[in-house]
Formats: C-alpha cells, sequence, structure tokens
C-alpha cells in the first residue's frame, strides 16, 4: 500500500510501485486532467507537483511519492494558482488545450519560486513543455501578467 | 479547385446539393426544440427522411439550455467556438446557455457544403465557410419560433418581441421569459419558410474583438474531456504493435507471457497488428514488452528517406508525367531568355505529431448499437469502417466525436487507422466490454500518415530588363489521394490537386507558365498536414520569386507587387505587412526581414519576418503577419490560429524531420522529432484586412508563408538560399 497526500487529501494506493504516477492518477485514482503525450518526460504534457516542485508523472514511479504531497490540475487553490488560472483564460491561451494542464503546471511552479521572471526565466522554466497549437505568445504573456496581478 | 472537384464527387453520387436548397424543419422532443434543416436534392425531389429525429443544428431545452450539434469537428481551431458565435448572434441566447456538441452521422444534415455537401468533414480550413449560412439561418428561425410561440401565450404581435441574452420580452406588457419557458411551445409553431438574417450593422457578436472562446475555462483546470479520458464501465485498455515496416504483414505472435502478466485479458490479432489487451494502461505496456511478432516484409517498403529523396530528385529533372497548368511556351521562352535561374528544393517527410496521441473507444451496447468515440473528423468514412469491421448495418453504428489535442489533419484518415483498430479489438475480444486503444508516443510518431517528401525543380527565365518571361515547376512526391476514396473524383489526368495547390495557382503575372507533377510510387503512407499542398509550394515559389527578384535587382515586396495586378487580395496584405513591418526602414544591428505572400484554402496572408544569425541558426525576432480571410468572425480566434500557424510552421522548417532507414522511421518520440518550442516562438503580430467577403479559412493559411520569408530573411543575413529542409540540413548543405 502506497500512502501519499493527493490535492490535500491523504490517498492509499494499492498499485505496482513502479506503475508511473501519470498511470495511477488517470487508471486508479480517475483525476485525468493530467495528460499522456510521451511517456519519456520530454512534453512535459504529464506535468504535476510533487513537495512543491514541477515533476513529469510519466516518469515518476508512483512508490517514490510515498509521503509525499501530490497536487494536481484539479488540486491548485490559493491566490496565485487562482490569478494564474484567469489570466490563462483572460489572454484566451489555450487552443485544443491538451497541454494546458502541463503549461499551469509548470508556470505556477516558476512564479513560486520566481514571482517576477525575465524571458529567460520564462524559457528555462516552459521549454519542457511543448504546444503542438504553439499558444507560446499567450503563456508568455500570460506568465507575465500573473506576476503584474500578483504585484499590483 | 478543391471545392469544385469534391461537387464533382457529389455530382456522381447523386447527392449534389443546391446551396440554397435548405428546407427548414423542426422536431418537438422530450427536452423541447430541435431546429434543423433538412438539405434539399439540387433536383428538387422529396428531401431524403433524417435517420434520426433528434438530429438537428440547435436543441433549446426546458430549462433554457442551448446545446449546439456541431457539423464541424474541433482539433483546437475553434470550430466550436466559431458555429457558437453564429448562432449566438442570430438566437439571441446569451453565452452562458451555449453548449456544443460535435455531430455525426446524418450527411444530409451536417454535410459540407464547401465540398459539394454530399458528405460531412472538417479540413482544408472550410468550416466557417460551411457553416455561415448554416447555422445562422437555424439560429435566426429557433429565434423566430420562440418569439412566436411568446406572442402567442402573450397575445401580443410576434415583430413587437424583443430577443436579447436568452430573454424573449414585450415592453408593452411588461411581460419576460427565459428561453425555456417557450421551448416546447416553439416546437409547435410553423417553421419559418425563410429567415431574415441580421444585416452587419446589426451584429454584435460576429467580429467582436473582444469574445473569448466559451471552452476555454474548462482548458485551463483540466476539465476538458478528450477521447483519452472517456471512462465507461468495465473500460478495458488495449496498445498496439504495428509492423516495424510499412506494408508487412503479421506473420505469426506469441502471446504466452504476456497473457499471464498482471492486468493483462487478452493478446489478439488484427487486421493492423497486435494488440494487448488489459485493465490499464501500465498493465498494457507492460504485458506488451511480453509478446514476440514476427512479421512478413515481402511487400514492405524497404527504403529509406535519403534514398527516397535521391530518385525524386533525379526523376525531377526529367519531363512531368502529368501537368497541372501550362501557359504559353515555356521552353521556348526560356531558350530565348537572357537570364535563366534553375533551382531544387526538397522537402522532408514530416509527422503531425499532436500531442494527444492517436485514440479511439469502441463499445457494442446490449441494445446491438455499436458506440465509437475518438476525433472523427471524416464522420461519415468512418461510420462505414466500423460497420463494415463490426460486420452491422451503418445505421447501427453511433459515432461519439471527441474534441482532440491537435489533429493538424491526422484525425481524417481515409482507411480509419485507429478508429478501426477500436472496433476491431472490441470484436476480437468478443465485444465482452468497452475498449479504447491508446496509441504511445513511438506508435503515433512511427504509424504513418505523415506530409510527403517532395521535391521541386523550378526553373524561371528573364528578359534583358528583368522581366520574368518564363517560369517553370515540376513537383515530385507521392499523391495524398491515391488509394483513397476520394481519387476518383479529386484526381484526374494524373495531377492530385493537394500535390499542386499553390503552385498551379501561382498569382504573379507570367506569360509563359508551366506546373508539372511527377506521383511517385512509395509505400509510405501519407496524409493531408496542417496547410497540405501549400506547406511546400508555398516555400518553393516564394523563396524562388525571392531569388528572381534578387536577379532582376528589384526589391522583393516591389517586385511581387508588380506582379500581382490582378490579384488584390494579394497585394492588400502583402502591402499592409510591409507597412506594419516597416519593411525597408533601418533594423536593429545584423537583424533582416524576410517576406512571402500565399494564398491558400481563399485566404490570402503576407508575413514579414525579422532574423539574424545566432551561432549559425536563424533566430526569428518578431513576425508581422497580415490576413484576409473574409469577414472575421472572431478576431482573436484568428490572431490565436495565425499565431500558433507561425509557430507550427516555424518548427517545421527549422528542424522537423522524419526520417527512414530501410524502412524504418528514426525517430520515437520528441527526442528525436522536434517541434517548436517556447524558446524559439518569435513575437506574431497579426493585423486582419477588413473584408466584406463571405468568410473563408484561417486553421491552415497562417502556416506557409512562415518558412520562405524566414529563409528570405536568412538570404539577406548570409547570402544563401536554403533549397533543403529543414534549416539545419539546407544551411550545411
Amino acid at each position: 500500500m502506497i500512502t501519499f497526500t493527493l490535492n490535500g487529501v491523504e490517498q492509499q494506493l494499492d498499485a505496482d510501485p513502479e506503475m508511473p504516477l501519470l498511470w495511477a492518477l488517470r487508471d486508479k485514482i480517475g483525476l485525468t486532467g493530467t495528460k499522456f503525450g510521451c511517456g519519456q518526460a520530454l512534453c512535459g504534457a504529464c506535468t504535476v507537483h510533487v513537495d512543491g516542485f514541477a515533476m513529469r508523472s510519466c516518469q515518476t514511479f508512483v512508490g517514490d511519492v510515498e509521503g509525499s504531497d501530490v497536487t494536481t490540475i484539479e488540486g491548485l487553490d490559493g491566490k496565485l494558482a487562482e490569478t494564474l488560472q484567469a489570466v490563462w483564460a483572460d489572454l484566451d491561451v489555450p487552443q485544443c488545450g491538451y497541454c494546458q494542464s502541463g503549461q499551469i503546471m509548470s508556470a505556477l511552479a516558476l512564479l513560486t519560486e520566481t514571482p517576477k521572471p525575465s524571458d529567460e526565466d520564462i524559457d528555462g522554466a516552459m521549454s519542457g513543455n511543448l504546444c503542438r497549437c504553439a499558444t507560446y505568445q499567450r503563456i508568455r504573456a500570460a506568465i507575465h501578467e500573473t506576476a503584474r496581478r500578483m504585484e499590483a | 479547385m478543391l471545392a469544385h472537384r469534391m461537387n464533382a464527387l457529389a455530382a456522381r453520387q447523386g447527392l449534389a446539393l443546391s446551396r440554397r436548397g435548405f428546407l427548414l424543419s423542426a422536431t418537438a422532443t422530450a427536452a423541447g426544440l430541435a431546429i434543423g434543416f433538412r438539405a434539399l436534392p439540387a433536383a428538387g425531389s422529396e428531401p431524403p427522411a433524417a435517420a434520426s429525429p433528434f438530429e438537428s443544428y440547435i436543441e433549446i431545452a426546458e430549462d433554457g439550455g442551448v446545446l449546439i450539434h456541431s457539423s464541424q469537428f474541433d482539433m483546437g481551431q475553434g470550430s466550436y467556438h466559431g458555429i457558437a458565435t453564429l448562432v449566438v448572434e442570430e438566437l439571441g441566447c446569451d453565452w452562458s446557455q451555449v453548449a456544443v456538441e460535435g455531430a455525426a452521422g446524418n450527411p444530409a444534415l451536417y454535410g459540407n457544403v464547401a465540398w459539394g455537401g454530399a458528405f460531412q468533414g472538417t479540413g482544408g480550413s472550410t468550416s466557417m465557410t460551411t457553416a455561415w449560412d448554416r447555422y445562422r439561418r437555424a439560429g435566426a428561425a429557433a429565434r423566430q419560433m420562440l418569439a412566436a410561440a411568446a406572442a402567442e401565450a402573450w397575445q401580443v404581435p410576434a415583430d413587437e418581441i424583443a430577443v436579447e441574452k436568452g430573454r424573449l420580452s414585450h415592453a408593452g406588457s411588461g411581460r419576460s421569459a427565459g428561453f425555456g419557458a417557450f421551448a416546447k411551445a416553439a416546437a409547435r409553431q410553423p417553421v419559418p419558410s425563410d429567415v431574415a438574417l441580421k444585416t452587419r450593422d446589426q451584429w454584435r457578436e460576429i467580429g467582436n474583438a473582444g469574445t473569448k472562446r466559451f471552452d476555454r475555462v474548462g482548458k485551463t483546470r483540466g476539465e476538458q474531456d478528450f477521447t483519452i479520458d472517456v471512462t465507461l464501465p468495465g473500460l478495458l485498455t488495449a496498445v498496439m504493435i504495428h509492423p516495424p515496416k510499412f506494408g508487412a504483414i503479421l506473420a505469426g505472435f506469441d502471446a504466452e507471457a504476456a497473457k499471464a502478466a498482471p492486468g493483462v485479458v487478452d493478446v489478439v490479432a488484427i487486421h493492423r497488428g497486435v494488440a494487448v489487451v488489459a485493465e490499464d494502461m501500465w498493465s498494457a505496456l507492460k504485458g506488451r514488452d511480453l509478446v514476440g511478432v514476427t512479421w512478413d516484409e515481402s511487400a514492405a517498403e524497404t527504403r529509406g528517406s535519403a534514398e527516397i529523396l535521391e530518385s525524386y530528385r533525379s526523376q525531377a529533372t526529367n519531363p512531368p508525367k502529368a501537368m497541372a497548368r501550362n501557359d504559353g511556351d515555356v521552353e521556348g521562352a526560356l531558350a530565348s531568355a537572357e537570364t535563366v535561374l534553375d533551382s531544387t528544393f526538397a522537402f522532408p517527410f514530416l509527422a503531425h505529431a499532436a500531442m494527444e496521441p492517436l485514440n479511439a473507444v469502441a463499445r457494442l451496447s446490449d441494445d446491438g448499437i455499436l458506440e465509437v468515440w475518438g476525433g472523427h473528423q471524416i464522420p461519415d468514412v468512418y461510420q462505414q469502417i466500423a460497420a463494415q469491421i463490426a460486420e452491422l448495418p451503418p445505421e447501427k453504428v453511433r459515432l461519439q466525436v471527441m474534441k482532440t489535442g491537435g489533429g493538424f489533419g491526422r484525425r481524417a484518415v481515409p482507411d480509419g487507422d485507429v478508429v478501426g483498430e477500436a472496433v476491431a479489438i472490441a470484436k476480437a475480444i468478443g465485444w465482452r466490454a468497452p475498449v479504447k486503444v491508446q496509441w504511445t508516443r513511438e506508435n503515433d510518431m512511427r504509424g504513418g500518415r505523415y506530409r510527403p517528401a517532395y521535391v521541386h525543380r523550378l526553373r524561371a527565365g528573364l528578359d534583358a530588363v528583368g522581366k520574368v518571361v518564363a517560369w517553370d515547376s515540376h513537383i515530385v512526391g507521392q499523391s495524398i489521394l491515391h488509394g483513397t476514396p476520394f481519387e476518383a473524383a479529386m484526381v484526374q489526368d494524373g495531377i492530385d490537386v493537394t500535390s499542386v495547390e499553390g503552385a498551379a495557382n501561382l498569382p504573379y503575372a507570367v506569360p509563359n507558365l508551366a506546373v508539372g507533377l511527377t506521383s511517385t510510387d512509395v509505400r509510405v503512407p501519407v496524409l493531408w498536414w496542417r496547410a497540405v499542398g501549400s506547406t511546400h509550394t508555398a516555400y518553393a515559389t516564394e523563396v524562388f520569386i525571392d531569388e528572381v527578384a534578387e536577379a532582376a535587382g528589384a526589391d522583393p515586396v516591389a517586385f511581387r507587387l508588380a506582379l500581382l495586378k490582378d490579384h488584390p487580395r494579394h497585394r492588400a496584405v502583402l502591402e499592409l505587412a510591409a507597412e506594419k513591418a516597416g519593411w525597408g526602414q533601418a533594423l536593429p544591428e545584423g537583424h533582416h526581414q524576410g517576406v512571402a505572400v500565399h494564398e491558400s484554402f481563399s485566404s490570402f496572408v503576407a508575413q514579414v519576418a525579422e532574423v539574424s544569425m545566432l551561432d549559425g541558426r536563424p533566430k526569428v525576432h518578431r513576425v508581422v503577419c497580415a490576413v484576409d480571410c473574409g469577414t472575421a468572425i472572431n478576431p482573436d480566434t484568428i490572431r490565436a490560429q495565425v499565431e500558433g500557424g507561425i509557430g507550427f510552421g516555424l518548427g517545421a522548417i527549422m528542424q522537423e524531420e522524419l526520417t527512414l532507414t530501410e524502412g524504418e522511421v528514426d525517430q520515437g518520440n520528441y527526442d528525436g522529432y522536434l517541434p517548436l518550442r517556447i524558446e524559439d516562438m518569435p513575437e506574431v503580430e497579426v493585423h486582419i484586412v477588413e473584408s466584406d467577403a463571405p468568410p473563408t479559412g484561417i486553421g491552415e493559411p497562417g502556416v506557409p508563408p512562415i518558412g520562405p520569408a524566414v529563409a528570405n530573411a536568412v538570404f539577406k543575413a548570409t547570402g544563401k538560399r536554403i533549397y533543403e529542409l529543414p534549416f539545419e540540413k539546407g544551411l550545411l548543405a
């Protein structure tokens, strides 16, 4: 039995400890907001937070999050997350939307660590998140705008 | 050109529909009013009965909810939002009431008007063209019937009823009500024989630059469901083992160890390979590793991509097998020209590589209905394929159209690849459970259906004063339509329209102009890839015209404008992009501008790219784009599609390339195949030309000009023309 905190609630899971966290979340727990894109930590669609850090859940064993605090797109709360998601909608960022959970999880981790990121900071933190619709211009703008609103 | 050919197809099947031949109809459903049109056959015979009384364009429920059934599939391009905009405008409802679902199964209702109307499909950036009249009329008819029902109940004249934001009101009596209150009564009203649409000056939604996509919020909260998210009681997950070479077939497999693995339910052979069926994705993947498979490769394609392109280069020097255009006397004009330019361009295979790897779900219910969930971009074709595999009549197949995580053309496959797999697997396990087949990224990358590789040889002749007297183009590559149900109607006299679009309709005034095609026999499966023929024809023609301008000693913008006298829409976007980009004005040190203009899918786009060289690689700083796509329904969606199209096209010309070695695809994932990432995304500025023309496409037309615009800027920076894509290769060549 693997025990961890998921979106603020204790979660107990009877699963192969080598099952990627991605599939545990999606197939065992039923949280489908975290997406499968590559399975190799190359696209970022499966990004979640483990103890506050952005992690690719497709390359994280569920056994390794024992005792950790896992947050998915469904569990976001707090002023920064709410502002970020509101700005994301205000700037009409998503197109197909498939990568957007991962984009938001990465952006949130960036803004938590670096409240006023530069373009280079954004490139560094977001380069691992592919968007095949190429919504990148609006992603960049949304991160800057969130920083601005948080400062205001 | 495409529309013309599709009309020809429709006519041959006796299914041609008059664009105006709609018969309004309405149905009272359990929920309320459902409004549809029956499309009348052109001959004026009785309209065919709809397959189901519940099929319609709009349903209004007693709770006031407005459910729109979209004929157009949404892969992220915003077709649902576009269609909803038309309905909200004419119906007078509020956005908060609106939901949109994908429709399928009734081509008489949902046929694509831009393709002749005979069958349903999304592609060629036609969604707003086909929806424009149909959904505005549906909205207007529903509004009129709601108003008539309210007028009857309130005993007031119908023309005194105001309809706004989902409410009906009568100023004189002070009465008002929501749509839901009259949904049932409205369905009993006579259907208006014709409806008056709002005039341009009355529009509040169409053209409103402040409108955001209605479906955006769910996508910021992980709430948008895609095919991968479909959950059903007892649903099993299947993963595929496909042949490593295209055209290979299954010779045998050993599934003993896999079947004993935890969570694995079955291992079955189907027409496209071997499927491992399990309780969840992880069990399926682990089980798949244990399956041993042997393949019969006797009919497989065994060539590598380099070999294929090399053979194209040599074929390009021979006369073309077919001519798409032949004005004047090209060879004579080339022979007497003062200067002749002769350049050969090579384009690699490209993968769609959409973020959601391909998938589909199939379930046979107890009442004998086969439901198939997926990205049903060409639903009528998929319905037939599903029916054939399941050995059911087509009317027993119900398609559930899901939004997909990208598409770029990959969800419109004439052989219905993944859709057929889902049905075949569910059948192979005896229909005992619903099955989701989920491709891995490697399945998706190696599963075929690429933008074909092409070689173009272009020659131009200039006279002594630098006037272009001859233009000759020979395109060599695979026909996308060959072997598909569309071939008979859309490949004529050896010309696949999708191979030559963007080249055969070259807008430049050249008296002697020839465009030839040699379609090749290669067994790598190919497909339309966002912007289709224009993904290569725009590059070849717009880089070559720059080369010609250079030889003539002319400014690239002025040179093009002079040759575009009879093409005012090309001229307008080119002039606007040049003006907004400050063409010809001073730039930061080391920065250079390149330009391109191209028409695709009846929309006109010009782009000016500002580029510098950084470590031998182009860095694109800014792209200024002007677009004319007729009436702008959602300016912000247009901007988004063009921004994204530029990023999509830029990634492709910079670094995307799918290669094969001895018939096997080399790339498996995003480490080998390299779409654009955020650090390479330029700042994009989009200017929309005001237009009264009917709306045309915007999902694709932003893609084609970016490659040549950047290449033309790189030439200014380096003096080097890039003849081989991607740039990484062409700059080294």
